[in-house]
């Protein structure tokens, strides 16, 4: 874990997680600044709107302007939702941001439903991270125990709840309409839209759903301003970002650096790539992004522009990062069946489509690839895409068409001669177990 | 048919909700009854839609649906490991492997004395600390190589 930023700057000792360490880092101050000050909720949302916050979960949605459809004056109740369910392959900030800042987020969302008018949160937490969702508890009653949470919020007139309720093994549920379906308690299965949550979200309310990283980023984005946020990035990619870096790099990890920053140096940051080998390939933003071969990422700089520039998406800030040591029909066979598995099974092509997609790319991993196959994967993708609730079914098309798109050579040859072009002893040396 | 710790766990999760909203606690009441039960049986899954005035077929979705849910007896202690892509890059499956020889069973298996069920897993959100192996859902072990496996089997075995 290293930090140039905001979040996970300033961490220090094994308590960073509690209330009094917050405070002692600056916690609270921007709430308290709010209150003392008596600083409109527009006014609030105008500051987030000047930072240039996009939204951290994979979209990049601008948060002021996604605020700001918020119905404040709707009368009954209004709530927010904080995504935490972090299961994207590849992505791994949200766990480190609650188990080392949990307040940040706590603050945010406070924040966020002054702005908003809500009187009600939830943190969905990713399942598989139970200790997270334990210590998150333990962080609400701090809040609650000092008046930070609850009723009357530090003697003023504002009054807000927030509560954790933890996921069990679903990605879907990451999908924001399917997380609010499994608030309510059904399956996660994504709803349609419109309507979109901010006119009905949980429980049929106007709902606000943003991810973990942009709560965590609101505390500074007061306390500093909106300015001084956006300066810490680049012009319409504001602040620092926190990136998940894993795969075949000597230091995996959480890197927070501001946005912009090139992609090379994220690479040196996180120790380079594992025995001197060659970067082969990298997915930039989480399982779902299109990967890109490694020359044209060490060309990138890391923010929403650079990397759509290229011909994917920053995403979640998820980099995978693969030495010329991977076999690419391998790695696309584990990610297909990964979709496969993970599809709510609503929609038909979704449902059906990552079935065929897996299985194809199966047989051709094992020397049973047919000459028409590859047409047959293109077919089935562009089947998929734009025809289904939500962008589950997209996202596993994209991995299919880029890795084609850019390692189609390598599909060939397995197609024609039965077997991969990376030996595979070169494989198992490149992929073994890794002691950092 | 639970015992009145894991009500009293479920009403706190009850009380998070509005009124009108028991519903919504229906995945932790599910949670809570396999810590208890070890597993869900249909008993089980019709005892929690009653305690929280649901259809059982309603719970019974939700119970199928989310993956850490048991719908079937598993060992006293669920090893699941994580293969997905990052983890797969960094040893993932060669810590599968391992566990599956060290136990003698392969994915979906249980131990002949019950002791160990075994997991194939999709991505925890922990690809950092790869190889990872979550123990009975909730604990997870990261950076798993061939020692702190045999060290952890021993402890679990305790």
């Amino acid at each position: 874990m290293t930090s140039k930023g905001i979040i996970l700057s300033g961490l220090e000792g094994d308590r960073t997680w509690r209330l009094a360490d917050y405070v002692q880092r600056g916690g609270y101050a921007a709430l308290k600044k709010i209150i003392a000050e008596n600083i409109s909720a527009d006014q609030v949302i105008s500051e987030v709107k000047k930072s240039a916050l996009r939204g951290r979960g994979g979209a990049g949605f601008p948060t002021g302007l996604k605020w700001s459809f918020m119905p404040r004056a709707f009368p009954g109740a209004k709530y927010l939702a904080c995504n935490s369910d972090e299961g994207e392959p590849g992505t791994f900030k949200d766990r480190d941001i609650l188990r080392y800042n949990p307040h940040s987020v706590i603050e945010g969302m406070i924040i966020a439903g002054y702005a908003m008018g809500c009187e009600r949160g939830y943190n969905y937490i990713h399942g598989e991270i139970f200790e997270v969702y334990d210590r998150f508890e333990e962080a609400l009653q701090e809040a609650r125990d000092a008046g930070l949470l609850g009723k009357n919020i530090l003697g003023s007139d504002f009054s807000f709840d927030l509560f954790a309720h933890h996921g069990y093994g679903a990605y879907i549920c990451g999908e924001e309409t399917a997380l609010l379906e499994s608030i309510e308690g059904k399956k996660g299965q994504p709803r349609f839209k419109p309507p979109f949550p901010a006119s009905f979200g949980l429980y049929g309310k106007p709902t606000t759903i943003n991810n973990t990283e942009t709560f965590a980023s609101i505390p500074y984005i007061i306390r500093e301003g909106g300015d001084a946020f956006l300066a810490l990035g680049k012009p319409n990619n504001g602040g620092t970002k926190l990136f998940s870096v894993s795969g075949h790099v000597n230091k995996p990890g959480n890197y927070e650096i501001p946005m912009g920053t090139p992609f090379s140096e994220l690479l040196e940051l996180a120790g380079g790539v594992r025995g001197g080998r060659k970067l082969k390939a990298v997915i930039p933003g989480g399982s779902s992004a299109p990967v890109l071969p490694g020359s044209v990422m060490m060309d990138c700089t890391m923010d929403y522009d650079s990397i759509s520039k290229a011909g994917s998406m920053l995403g979640s800030g998820a980099v995978i990062v693969m030495d010329e040591s991977t076999c690419m029909v391998k790695a696309l066979e584990r990610l297909s069946y990964f979709y496969f598995e993970e599809s709510c099974g609503q929609c038909t092509p979704c449902r059906e489509g990552t079935g065929w997609l897996y299985r194809v790319i199966h047989r051709i991993e094992n020397g049973l690839g047919r000459s028409d196959d590859l047409d047959l994967l293109n077919s089935i993708t562009t089947n998929i895409m734009g025809r289904t609730i939500c962008a589950l079914g997209d996202a596993a098309s994209m991995p299919v068409q880029s890795f084609i798109k850019h390692f189609g050579d390598e599909f060939a040859f397995h197609i024609e001669h039965k077997k991969c072009l990376v030996p595979k002893d070169v494989q198992r040396e490149g992929s073994k177990i890794y002691v950092a | 048919m639970l015992s009145s710790e894991s009500l009293k766990k479920i009403d706190q999760e009850i009380a998070k909700y509005p009124l009108d909203q028991k519903q919504s606690a229906s995945m932790s009441a599910l949670r809570i009854a396999q810590e208890e039960k070890g597993w869900l049986a249909n008993e089980t899954i019709e005892f929690v839609a009653k305690y929280l005035e649901m259809p059982a077929i309603a719970v019974f979705e939700v119970a199928s649906f989310y993956n850490m849910y048991d719908l079937a007896p598993v060992g006293a202690k669920k090893i699941t490991v994580c293969t997905n892509l990052p983890c797969a890059l960094s040893g993932g499956v060669d810590a599968a492997e391992y566990v599956k020889k060290k136990l003698g069973i392969d994915f979906n298996e249980t131990t002949a004395d019950g002791q160990f069920t075994l997991k194939e897993g999709e991505c925890m959100g922990a690809c950092g600390d790869a190889p990872v192996l979550l123990v009975n859902n909730h604990q997870m072990c990261s950076w798993m190589t061939e020692e702190k496996i045999d060290q952890l089997l021993a402890d679990l075995k305790k």
